[in-house]
């Protein structure tokens, strides 16, 4: 190894070979018997629980936990699976504490809610270990449903169609299926290749063809589709990428953290991939810290998180920020790039301090440059390649429009989540079911 | 520090916890580890008449029912009495006896029903210098099928005799262990009385079959895919054993009966209770079995802080909760509460909620913001809701001052009145 920490500029093996896998391995290890029976035993089974409520995809948490705590993790899995199909990721990926954690009555009374993503994990990975799908198809309905997007608001959808007896082609552009369970998500909560393993397994309900490399827009129209199909899903993500209007943004060095993330899950060599010393995050959600940690993890000496508005502003939740914090990440609120400095290549970054005024963000005077020879870019995905003809409401599909439904970051509602995409592509799903058995 | 050195019917020891008659006092080498923990007393395990010694069973013995993080809540066993050679128990005993002079020293029995039998094990064990015997008539599992233990305490002209030939053939002071395998306590304290015992211990084990196993389709614990019937002690009997020992302390044939108290005795606290409903002493058994012998230091500090911090002896503990130990038909009719339930401590579980709407007098309110609150005209006070609460405290039962209304009834709340004198009693009306 010659490269280290230390060395300039963007380059790979920072770290000796060992480290890549502890790095990235699984961040939060999963339960064993005992340790989920313990868990479960702290559910009060709450009368009409906040908990569910606070579900995007209503899943009921108290009976899953009985189930648990009563030796059956089989059953449990099957009530998780019952309201969301991708149940396994979602208790990987979900913010639990800004949801069914955050609403817990136990972190009302000591502040330790109840490890409900954790007894999640523990119920949907020991049924899918065991190789249970636990569902069976209704007869052929003979009805053909085109879906739009292999990422959790599709995959949803295609499933609850395919059980309800309905024909499903699912087109994806990309070479995988999963959407950002496979390209979008931090590398050390999805291990094992989980998110394949998760397609996979949703594909044995059977009645669902997925196309890969097939584009919205540049292989198929969507009058092409509706003309072909009974019903049609979009569940197309936001596959653009915000810019920062700054100067130096095209320098080499300067580029999306959803590439570099994408990059990184598709790897199988992690000490090939390149990294800055001197790593500039800039932005303040999850995308943000994903990259953020995720270079520091890849050996980056100086990991920096710049936001443009204070803490409280930050999507990425507490938990989140403090994982961050915790991997050797600083985070600096209430500044934004002015412009990126370098020759040929990103060196630094100018920052002005912010000032949150009633007529918006307002530029200080002050300023400050950080070293950077890596400078990523998470201030946002916004819409793209959707078809004209469908209404757009704040920048996302704004609803059902004649036989097209629609669902996940693409569309209007909910936040931008894995889960609120899967409540959204079941629902759509049931909604055409509905529409097409004329319920 | 409290003074906890009790006299119990003449046994003195510097605690009044002993260790009851079971594994852990089969043997020297456990007993004197128990003297140097602190035990106050030990009944050393069943002695059996001379002979080849029982045999125990050479696969499990003990079969158990746990909380979630494997906390051992109830214990059962298909342990016989002692297996080792009488004479090796003797010399064991008195052994021990010499080395602790200051520790109660109490050896229990069990041979055949003939007067021949307990005549030669009391004449065996005169020479130990032990303080007194104990007569087990409580084992529930494998001697029982023999005519003896609980074969006798569930017979109680047997518990008579036997008792009357032990105080014939021995000065020691005489403990009858009684089953809780009967209908009625009372009726074998009371032949232990009539036959002149000093005091009755209670209770041996419960008759129980712990679990079943589901794939073989066997009781555990199985031996060679059978199970039989166990004797079941540990937290989950001490609410049995509790009552029976306040049904021998308050009825009017056995009162002042001295007793023993024994069953699922765990800590401090669950020893002040049985104290308090005139247990003279305790026995312990269970809890060492999970714990050790240990944790007779938390046993003599908590009982020990706790009489200090009420300024009582350990004498005016004993029995003192008795006069309040009733018949349901003393209870006062006239005494009205209400669930009353803290706003700033509820943790909004609706627990109450569901454990009142489903199951009991739907008196508790919910709204959309998951406020709970008792409807004061429609609560009983029946205390489930306290019960299933999460939160200590959180729900209390506040009753009614004399002279108010009670919203549920409409009616005045009175003086103390009780069913016996209650207008929709039959036996009221008939007068």
């Amino acid at each position: 190894m010659t490269n280290s920490p230390l060395t300039p500029g963007i380059v790979p093996g920072r770290l000796p070979a060992a480290a890549y896998a502890a790095n990235f391995n699984d961040h939060t290890p999963p339960l064993d018997r005992h340790e989920a029976r313990v868990a479960a035993d702290r559910c009060y089974f709450c009368h009409d629980a906040p908990c569910i409520t606070a579900c995007p995809t209503s899943i009921d948490i108290p009976l899953f936990i009985r189930q648990i705590a009563t030796g059956t993790p089989e059953a449990a899995a099957k009530t998780i699976w019952d309201q969301n199909i991708l149940g396994g990721m979602c208790a990987r990926v979900c913010p639990t504490e800004t949801l069914c954690e955050e609403a817990c009555v136990r972190e009302a009374a000591e502040g330790k809610p109840v490890e409900i993503g954790l007894l999640q994990r523990f119920a949907t990975d020991t049924a899918m270990a065991k190789g249970l799908h636990p569902f069976e198809r209704a007869a052929p309905t003979g009805k053909r449903v085109a879906v739009v997007g292999a990422g959790p608001a599709g995959l949803a959808c295609a499933h609850r169609l395919a059980l309800h007896g309905h024909d499903v082609v699912v087109l994806e552009r990309l070479p995988k299926a999963g959407g950002l369970n496979e390209y979008g998500i931090a590398s050390y909560k999805a291990t094992g290749g989980f998110a394949q393993a998760e397609v996979e397994w949703l594909l044995q309900i059977g009645g669902i063809e997925i196309r890969n490399g097939v584009e919205l827009g540049r292989d198929v129209t969507l009058a092409a589709l509706q003309a072909e199909y009974d019903a049609v899903f979009l569940g197309i993500g936001l596959a653009g990428v915000n810019a920062l209007h700054a100067a130096g943004e095209d320098l080499a060095g300067v580029s999306n953290a959803v590439d570099f993330i994408a990059a990184l899950r598709q790897t199988d060599n992690l000490s090939s991939l390149p990294i800055g010393r001197d790593v500039v995050v800039i932005g303040g959600g999850m995308t943000a810290v994903d990259a953020a940690v995720q270079s520091k993890l890849l050996g980056a000496e100086n990991v920096t998180i710049v936001y443009r508005r204070g803490q409280e502003k930050m999507s990425a939740s507490g938990y989140e920020q403090d994982h961050a914090v915790k991997a050797g990440v600083r985070i600096i609120h209430n500044a934004a790039p002015v412009r990126v400095l370098g020759k040929g290549h990103a060196e630094a970054v100018e920052f002005a301090y912010t000032e949150d005024t009633p007529e918006g963000l307002k530029l200080r005077p002050e300023t400050f440059t950080l070293k950077a020879d890596q400078v990523f870019k998470a201030i946002g995905q916004t819409l793209t390649g959707a078809p004209d003809a469908l209404p757009v409401a704040g920048g996302k599909l704004a609803g059902p429009s004649g036989k097209v439904w629609v669902g996940g970051d693409c569309a209007a509602g909910g936040e931008d989540l894995t889960v609120t995409a899967v409540a959204e592509g079941r629902d759509a799903a049931e909604a055409i079911h509905a529409q097409l058995m004329g319920h | 520090m409290a003074n906890l050195s009790a006299n119990f019917i003449g046994i003195k020891s510097p605690n009044p916890f002993w260790l009851a008659s079971a594994p852990p006092t089969d043997k020297k080498y456990n007993v004197e580890r128990a003297f140097e923990a602190g035990w106050g007393g030990v009944v050393w395990k069943t002695l059996g008449s001379e002979g080849p010694p029982v045999v125990n069973v050479n696969g499990p013995r003990y079969g158990a029912i746990w909380g979630a993080d494997r906390r051992l809540l109830g214990l059962n066993n298909i342990e016989l009495i002692t297996d080792r050679p009488l004479e090796v128990n003797l010399r064991e005993i008195k052994e021990v006896k010499r080395k602790w002079r200051d520790r109660a020293m109490v050896i229990s029995l069990m041979v055949p029903c003939d007067e021949d039998s307990w005549k030669d094990i009391l004449h065996r064990i005169e020479d130990t210098e032990a303080d007194g015997v104990e007569l087990n008539f409580g084992c529930p599992h494998g001697m029982a099928e023999r005519g003896m233990g609980s074969a006798v305490g569930q017979v109680p002209e047997y518990i008579e005799m036997v008792t009357r030939w032990v105080k014939k053939h021995s000065r020691m002071p005489c403990i009858v262990k009684l089953t809780p395998n009967i209908t009625d306590v009372r009726k074998p304290a009371e032949a232990a009385k009539r036959g002149g015992a000093d005091a009755v211990s209670l209770i041996n084990t419960i008759n129980s079959i712990t679990s079943v196993n589901l794939d073989d389709f066997s009781p555990e614990p199985m031996i060679d895919g059978k199970g039989t019937h166990g004797g079941y002690c540990g937290p989950a009997v001490k609410p049995i054993a509790m009552n029976m020992v306040a049904e021998i302390a308050r009825s009017a044939e056995t009162r002042g009966l001295p007793i023993s108290g024994i069953g699922g005795i765990t800590t401090w606290r669950d020893a002040a209770e049985f104290m308090a409903l005139g247990a003279g002493n305790v026995q312990v058994c269970t809890a060492v079995m999970n714990y050790g012998f240990k944790i007779v230091q938390e046993m003599i500090s908590g009982l020990s802080q706790y009489l200090d911090e009420k300024q009582i002896g350990l004498p005016d503990l004993v029995g003192r909760a008795v006069p309040n130990v009733t018949d349901w038909q003393y209870l006062n009719l006239n005494y009205v509460a209400k669930a009353h339930i803290n706003q700033d401590d509820c943790i909004k579980c609706g627990r109450c909620y569901a454990a009142c709407e489903d199951t009991s007098h739907q008196a508790i309110s919910m709204s959309a913001d998951r406020v709970f609150e008792v409807m004061d005209d429609e609560c009983v006070a029946c205390n489930l809701c306290v019960n299933v609460c999460p939160v200590d405290n959180c729900i209390t039962m506040v009753p009614l001052s004399k002279g108010t209304v009670d919203p549920r009834t409409g009616t005045v709340v009175g003086d103390y009145a009780n069913w016996t004198t209650h207008p929709n009693n039959p036996s009221v009306a008939a007068e």
